[in-house]
């Protein structure tokens, strides 16, 4: 079979796979996948948010984030996601959870993104300008005051950028959650290896590419307008 | 008003103190010079003031109330800070900027902003400018901005660290004397921290000349310093040329005035040939009533006098304001070897190069 | 469910590591088989497109956006999808691994070579220095610490991937992980983890090392 017609018989496979109604509809539809697929990411993202923003805050804003940040990113990418959703897993089916859980992956994900958001905001944080810090300072201003009313907004930049790059490294990542018999877009790609469905595989790979794309382009959105307005005009 | 009694700073792992037991006095309404080289602790001992620095000994008063005895924010939100780098807030507006501490004081929003309108004429900025942005401004619009928030919850005190290094020459010394006039008028407090000698002079009332480790050279007013410098390291630290800044110092009296050779618009040509050769010069000046409007060369004279004749302006031409220094330099400059005194147009008087003579030498 | 933890075994196995060691070795060598193949290939391509790039600039925006975009495929799809072509073999592995090398290479070739100071460039073209020799003999040692740096990156990044390549069959000590996962077998799973991590910072201090033997007079800070 000559290398176009094989491209062919991928292509109609694929069409069948979308035009057959059991693909959007029953326990197995596109839908729930596309749904668990999603509400797994932003949950890893806003989880590892919450663990990491506050610490990063704090070591930004004494001013020594810096090699701890180098640390956490260092670390963070000797770990592959796979090693720590395998274990995950395993303990958690250990401890009692269900096989087709989504928690393993979730502390796979959650691990994933805690890197970029807290070396992000610990930079955001740090690239403040001294001389406005010791006027804020000179001024009166509670250290509270200028991590929350100076430090915070000129950060929110680098801090949306942080966010933005661990959630689509997520979205990306949560297809491995189908390795370990979770479901998600991963589901299309795992079923269609097994099965030798080419257009199934295809089908799952669209629709999590287009699912980055969609959540890249949202969060450009959200950038420029959590950008305080002083320092877009900056330019 | 502030009074340093045996303050000190002391880096852990120093050496020697940043500042060894320094004893300073600032009186209310007084603008205090501090002045030294590189390292002489005059930045570390403005900033123990308002305890950006912490001191390690020593006590610090501020009309009579011992600055650590407070948390240090609110000591600071009593006093005005104004830095080299400005500090500008560039997420907020410069309304915005100016309200900060009257915000942290918990004032009302009504008088915030009538407050911020009235700072952003007093330092010469319009009030459109209060919806810009810092980065919209220049360096020395900026400054001023820093200025205005400064003054906003109106401290008795102000500290300022090289406030106007960063413009460029003409910006500073049009802030300078803005400064200084402000100052006059609001009676604040001030202590300022600068390494250019000639600002100290200008700008400050008393100067306090500081050795390394904060050791106080000498501390007097700047005509005293000039003309009795303590001690070799104050005389260094003035540089070269410390007559002529005393000169700088010293306006020129009006009683020393020399009428000058003058002549009225309407004067005849026999009147002026006169004057002319009493003088034993070839040239005139010309009066329109008190008006001064230039000098007439002789050549130029017509057979009746000064009609349809255009005198030129004086080149050398001083205020009653202005200094012997100034004085000297334009009588240097001018070819007549005389300067022309005018106050707002009305002439003065002339100055020359043996008038002035006599006026150093008192 | 078997609990393996409920028994008093002991964690790890070594036993099984000592039964199974040459098969270690062996996927050791496939694991660095894999990331120094597609991390020298990545490197290659991605000094052509540097050097396409440099001269003819506004194609940087979009070879950033191609690469970008493979970067964002996920591994797991791209390792699918390319199977029904190159089959359950290394190449399909590879590349697919390569291109995600790409996107980290280029961006740091690119950025090390923009990094070079202006006035170094100028004093260099004052002495008298051609073009090519400028860039051989300036440009390039002083962007080294960058592109080292990227070289870095993408090497742990990519020993991170090649373990999800037990899914085609490969993964050198993902394989561990796999089988350890499907099996319950709590030691191979270990096994896999700890020694990709293992190999994954070795590399990464490894690099940090040669950037400091290349480039002594940059500062350190990596």
């Amino acid at each position: 079979m000559g290398k176009g017609e094989y491209l062919m018989g991928i292509w109609d496979q694929f069409v069948d796979y979308v035009a057959d109604p059991a693909t959007w509809s029953g326990p197995g539809s596109f839908w729930i996948r596309l749904f668990d697929h999603v509400w797994v990411s932003v949950a890893a993202t806003v989880i590892a948010f919450v663990l990491v923003f506050p610490m990063a805050l704090y070591l930004g804003h004494i001013r020594k984030g810096s090699q701890a940040a180098t640390a956490v990113v260092n670390i963070g990418r000797a770990l592959p996601s796979f090693g720590i959703l395998a274990i995950a897993f395993v303990v958690l089916v250990e401890m009692g959870a269900g096989v087709g859980t989504p928690w393993s992956i979730l502390v796979a994900l959650i691990a994933l993104a805690a890197p970029p958001v807290f070396t992000n905001t610990i930079a955001g944080i740090q690239a403040v300008e001294p001389a406005t810090i010791e006027a804020a300072r000179g001024m009166g201003l509670t250290e509270r005051q200028i991590l929350v009313g100076i430090e915070l907004p000129m950060a929110m930049p680098l801090v949306m950028e942080g966010l933005r790059i661990a959630f689509v490294q997520v979205i990306a990542t949560a297809t491995l959650g189908a390795i370990v018999a979770w479901g998600g877009l991963g589901r299309y790609i795992i079923d269609g290896f097994a099965v030798r469905d080419n257009g199934e595989i295809l089908f799952g790979a669209l629709a999590v590419g287009l699912l980055a794309i969609i959540a890249e382009f949202g969060f450009s959105l959200i950038q420029r307008a959590v950008t305080p307005k002083g320092l877009k005009v900056a330019g | 008003m502030i009074r340093l009694e045996e303050v000190s700073k002391h880096y852990p792992g120093a050496a020697t103190p940043a500042v060894d037991r320094l004893s300073l006095d600032v009186g209310r309404g007084e603008f205090v010079t501090l002045v030294g080289p590189s390292g002489c602790g005059k930045t570390t001992t403005l900033k123990m003031i308002n305890r950006i620095i912490e001191p390690t000994g020593g006590s610090i008063q501020i009309d009579g109330v011992e600055a650590l005895s407070m948390p240090a924010y609110e000591l600071r939100r009593s006093i005005g800070y104004v830095i080299q780098q400005i500090g500008l807030f560039p997420h907020r507006t410069i309304a915005q900027n100016i309200a900060t501490v009257p915000g942290l004081l918990g004032w009302d929003q009504s008088r915030i902003r009538a407050r911020t309108a009235q700072l952003i004429d007093v330092v010469g900025l319009e009030t459109e400018m209060l919806d810009r942005y810092p980065a919209e401004l220049s360096g020395g619009q900026q400054q001023r901005v820093g200025v205005a928030r400064a003054l906003a919850a109106d401290p008795p005190v102000l500290l300022m660290d090289e406030p106007f290094g960063a413009v460029d020459p003409i910006v500073r010394g049009h802030l300078q004397r803005e400064f200084l006039t402000l100052q006059h008028k609001l009676g604040k407090t001030v202590v300022f921290v600068t390494h250019d000698i000639d600002e100290a002079i200008f700008l400050g009332t008393r100067i306090a000349i500081l050795n390394t480790g904060g050791i106080l050279e000498q501390y007097d007013t700047p005509e005293v310093i000039l003309s009795e410098p303590a001690n070799e390291f104050v005389e260094d630290f003035l540089g070269g040329e410390r007559g002529l800044k005393r000169l700088g110092l010293l306006p020129i009296s009006s009683a020393d005035l020399i009428p000058g050779p003058m002549i009225d618009r309407s004067g005849s040509r026999e009147e002026a040939e006169r004057i002319m050769s009493d003088n034993g010069i070839d040239w005139i000046g010309v009066l329109d009533g008190k008006r001064l409007l230039g000098w007439v060369d002789r050549v130029d004279l017509n057979a009746s006098g000064l009609e349809g004749v255009e005198p030129r302006p004086f080149a050398a031409s001083l205020s009653p304001r202005s200094t012997l220094r100034e004085a000297l330099d334009a009588v240097v400059t001018g070819h007549a070897r005389i300067a022309v005194v005018v106050d707002d147009g009305e002439y003065q008087g002339m100055l020359d190069l043996e008038v002035i003579a006599e006026e150093i030498t008192e | 469910m078997n609990s393996v933890l409920g028994q008093s075994a002991p964690l790890i196995d070594w036993s099984w590591v000592e039964r199974n060691m040459d098969q270690i070795v062996d996927r050791t060598w496939e694991h660095l088989k894999l990331t120094g193949i597609s991390v020298g290939l990545g490197l290659l391509i991605s000094v052509g497109l540097t050097i396409f790039v440099l001269r003819w600039r506004w194609a940087y925006p979009s070879i950033t956006g191609f690469t970008g975009l493979l970067y964002t495929i996920p591994s797991l799809a791209l390792f699918a999808l390319l199977v029904p072509f190159t089959g359950l073999s290394d190449t399909t592995a590879i590349i697919a691994l390569t291109s995600y090398t790409l996107f980290i290479l280029i961006r740091n070739i690119v950025a090390g070579i923009d990094g070079v100071p202006e006035e170094v460039k100028e004093a260099a073209d004052g002495m008298g220095y051609t073009r090519r020799a400028r860039f051989w003999k300036m440009e390039v040692p002083l962007a080294l610490p960058v592109i080292i740096a990227g070289m870095r990156i993408a090497t742990v990044t990519t020993v991170g991937l090649v373990t999800v390549t037990a899914v085609i069959g490969l993964g050198g000590y993902g394989f561990f992980i796999l089988r350890g996962l499907n099996t319950f077998f709590w030691t191979q799973l270990i096994v896999g983890v700890v020694l990709s991590v293992v190999l994954a910072t070795i590399l990464d201090v490894l690099f940090i090392a040669v950037q400091r033997v290349l480039s002594p007079w940059a500062k350190a800070n990596t």
